[in-house]
């Protein structure tokens, strides 16, 4: 999947994920592919709660050596 | 776009988790795109606490008061297992550890995300704290200033 940003959020507590990820979708356009590492074992329930609110899309995430990965699509 | 969301939190406590947990959920609400608001009152104002000693005038209660609490988010003792302090010691090792942040870093992002920060001036007035011992750029207020945004609040705590 072509990811047109990555943000490193590898070691980040909560809420650093988080508050990382609005940063660095706000400089994407619409449509636009943010890939997410981070190794907060919350995170995925967190951003899948906040994607959802945002209007963002989770089009994927694997977890591979206590890494998780997040491949979300910007929406409106 | 849509009306913004509002988050509104009531930080009463002066203890360190407490006040932790409040700019945790405080710094979260703001990246979910919320108008955040954290009104300050009693013993979170020591939250809005400058580091530093402030030359301000006041009578022998309110200088007993200001020396007795807390100057600054990273005076605050823990609300359980404190030990005196220890266990704010030990804490902060174990936060180091899983780079939780510190609640100075807390706050600050807090401030870098808009969030509004209000003291309460009654309780400042019991307190015997003064506008120049406390962050500069937060406004003042009461209860009304905290219901005109709580009103129509969709998240809203006190702690």
């Amino acid at each position: 999947m072509e990811a047109t940003k990555v943000l490193d959020a590898k070691g980040l507590a909560c809420p650093m994920p988080i508050v990382r990820t609005k940063k660095a979708i706000a400089e994407l356009q619409t449509g636009d592919i943010l890939e997410i590492h981070t190794t907060d074992q919350g995170s995925k329930s967190d951003l899948t709660a906040w994607a959802k609110s945002g209007g963002h899309e989770i089009l994927k995430d694997v977890e591979e050596d206590g890494v998780i990965k997040f491949w979300v699509k910007k929406g409106e | 776009m849509a009306e913004k969301k509002k988050t509104t939190i009531v930080l009463f406590s002066g203890d360190y988790d407490k006040a932790m947990a409040a700019y945790i959920i405080a710094n979260g609400a703001a990246a979910y795109d919320h108008e955040v608001t954290i009104f300050h009152t009693f013993w979170g104002l020591n939250a809005l606490r400058k580091d530093n000693h402030q030359p301000v005038k006041k009578g022998l209660l309110e200088s007993m008061f200001g020396k007795m609490m807390p100057q600054g988010p990273e005076k605050m003792g823990l609300s359980k297992m404190n030990f005196f302090g220890l266990g704010k010691v030990m804490i902060n090792k174990v936060m180091k550890k899983h780079n939780a942040m510190n609640l100075t870093t807390l706050v600050d992002m807090a401030k870098e995300q808009d969030v509004k920060f209000i003291a309460c001036t009654m309780t400042m007035d019991l307190l015997g704290l003064q506008k120049d011992e406390l962050l500069d750029e937060i406004e003042y207020g009461g209860v009304a200033a905290y219901i005109g945004d709580a009103e129509d609040g969709n998240v809203n705590l006190f702690i």
